[in-house]
């Protein structure tokens, strides 16, 4: 199934104007605070009425202004997870959960109501009430309690922002394991770099209630035209397969046939891993280098420079890992003589990638094909 | 311990008893419908309705009889309309006591349940709605749960207002034994009585009684929704 938005709306000084597609999987609407990401989601689920617009939901019209179409919020069939949990004081967690299935059709396709609190580990807490949970714990019951009332569509409005780190490593899994192993589609709203490399399949980014760009994640996130997070937070992924835990405290990693090195991972040896590698981590030479202590040097080409507006320059490159981006000095770059085409070794230090920027699951990344630049001119589009 | 009041004396706790409670069964449903149109809607006249609402709780009750009085007289507009379609009568009768407790005690039933609204997260609401519940489910699942103790406590002033409401009653509907003359009104007739100050003092004393049991009742009930909602 696949979402389609389009929306116009007024809201004194701003003016949202965006169009975009969600197809299956984990859909980020990323960008700052104020760029209209919480209006397009509430729109969506029917809390807000556009001025004009039009939402679809595979085969189903949810709003449709021209053809006086404005289903009422409690018709249209969404999961909502909002960022504080939102949970009823009074009911049980059990409550909670049953509270969506309840009002479900009786034929619509559900989740076992097992499965999903064994996926969320909340199996503990079916008689609490939600006053006597963490903040961590509050959030995996609401994303049950969306789960479960069988919706077309999971939305999620920033729902780590009100958590702390810890918190944070602690729910993300859930999300991944969501997108995952249940079919249906996340629009997930996101200003964090860390959850649109874990999670995202697709990024539409948003600036000043506008879309300025959309397209699976891997190739927003690699090229250094669209930055979708910005160039002080920009980094890549990679996908890369765990290989062995070392007697030392570290993880091997096989990415792409070249051995990655980072601290100790859960994962066990087979399992797939999404790495973020963060482009201000990543340091650029021209011969390999020699009696370093970095662990991770990957040879690479260089495919593309972007000066940014300081002083700095992200420069994309090709690695058997897959693609790389290195944020550098401009004076760098030209000491180096770097150009498209110039070979280079990328070096990455082993703890300088954060535990959050490693997550399970492949979904996604893959998308990008072996090289990551099929770029096509449709998956980014500017406006 | 029956003979411990006379049969007129019980006379006039049984009929305060039963005014209390008619009054607070059918303002209760009225006192949060008309709360929530005050919290949540805005409508022309919103403002009149308001202070229409709180009149009887700044007028003299004397004022808020004699109204009663005009309307709801044999023959008034609206007493003499539901005398001849529905067989209602509230001239002298009972029911017009109990009218007029409901009527005095109105302003005080809103209250509370308004402040218990105002005091609900309309966000709660909005994610009932997101989950598939219309606006009547969602009023009767989380709305009504969640004001529970407003209107638990605008049932106890409600109720104790019609054990001792006196003005308005006795201004409309006079002090008729067996018929109007609850307990306040019973107590003012044996202050006028010759030796009737030792039998005023024992059903002071009995609605003082009663008042008390009805606040450690609603008092309990509170705390049990308090602690069901893990605030306590």
């Amino acid at each position: 199934m696949t979402l389609s938005v389009r929306l116009r709306h007024r809201l004194g000084a701003f003016a949202l104007d965006a169009e975009f597609m969600a197809p299956p999987g984990l859909t980020v609407l990323f960008g700052r605070s104020g760029s209209g990401k919480t209006t397009i989601v509430n729109a969506v689920a029917g809390l807000l009425m556009p001025d004009e617009g039009r939402i679809v939901a595979g085969d189903r019209t949810l709003l449709d202004t021209k053809r006086g179409i404005r289903l009422k919020s409690h018709r249209r069939r969404l999961g909502y997870i909002f960022q504080e949990g939102r949970l009823f004081p009074h009911l049980t967690v059990r409550q909670n959960l049953a509270y969506g299935a309840w009002f479900a059709p009786r034929h619509a396709p559900r989740e076992n109501r097992d499965r999903v609190v064994e996926l969320l580990g909340i199996g503990s807490l079916l008689d609490r009430r939600p006053g006597a949970l963490s903040g961590g714990e509050k959030q995996r019951v609401a994303i049950g309690r969306a789960l479960l009332s069988a919706p077309r569509l999971i939305l999620a409005d920033e729902p780590l922002a009100a958590l702390d780190e810890a918190r944070k490593a602690e729910i993300l899994p859930y999300f991944e394991r969501l997108r995952d192993e249940v079919s249906i589609p996340i629009l997930y709203v996101s200003h964090s770099a860390t959850e649109v490399a874990r999670l995202a399949t697709t990024i539409v980014a948003l600036d000043a209630g506008r879309v300025v760009a959309q397209g699976p994640a891997a190739e927003m996130l690699a090229d250094p035209a669209v930055l979708p997070t910005g160039a002080r937070e920009a980094g890549a992924v990679v996908q890369a397969r765990v290989a062995h835990h070392h007697a030392d405290g570290l993880t091997e990693l096989d990415a792409g046939g070249t051995p990655l090195f980072l601290p100790r991972v859960g994962a066990p040896p087979g399992d797939t891993l999404r790495v973020r590698i963060s482009a201000h981590d990543v340091i650029l030479a021209r011969q390999r280098p020699d009696g370093l202590s970095a662990l991770n040097i990957l040879p690479g080409v260089v495919q593309e420079l972007r000066p940014g507006a300081g002083p700095g320059t992200i420069v994309a490159l090709e690695t058997p890992a897959g693609r790389l981006l290195a944020r550098i000095t401009r004076r760098s770059a030209e000491a180096l003589r770097l150009e498209p085409g110039s070979q280079v070794h990328a070096i990455i230090k082993t703890v300088s990638v954060a535990p959050l920027d490693i997550g399970g699951g492949g979904a996604g990344v893959e998308a990008a094909g072996p090289n990551g630049m099929s770029h096509d001119g449709t998956s980014v589009r500017p406006r | 311990m029956l003979d411990w009041l006379s049969p007129a004396e019980w006379e006039a706790v049984r009929l305060s008893l039963r005014v209390a409670f008619w009054a607070t069964l059918f303002s209760l449903p009225l006192g949060i419908f008309v709360a929530y149109a005050l919290a949540r809607w805005r409508f022309a006249g919103r403002e009149l309705l308001n202070v229409t609402v709180h009149l009887p709780l700044i007028m003299p009750p004397v004022v808020t009889g004699y109204l009663l009085l005009v309307a709801f007289g044999a023959r008034g507009p609206v007493g003499g309309f539901l005398e001849s379609w529905f067989g209602i009568s509230f001239a002298f009768r009972w029911t017009g006591a109990a009218l007029a407790s409901g009527v005095m005690a109105f302003p005080f039933m809103v209250r509370a349940v308004r402040l218990s609204l105002e005091a609900v997260d309309p966000r709660l609401e909005q994610a009932a709605a997101t989950l598939g519940a219309s606006r009547i489910w969602v009023f009767l699942t989380v709305t009504l749960p969640l004001i529970l103790p407003g209107i638990i406590a605008g049932t106890v002033l409600t109720f104790a207002k019609g054990m001792g409401e006196f003005g308005a009653t006795i201004t409309f509907v006079s002090n008729i034994p067996g018929q109007t003359q609850t307990i306040p009104l019973a107590i003012n007739l044996l202050l006028e009585t010759p030796g009737g100050e030792a039998r005023a003092a024992r059903l002071a004393a009995l609605s003082i009684a009663i008042a008390a049991a009805a606040l450690v009742l609603s008092e309990l009930i509170a705390r049990r929704v308090a602690a069901r909602m893990g605030r306590a």
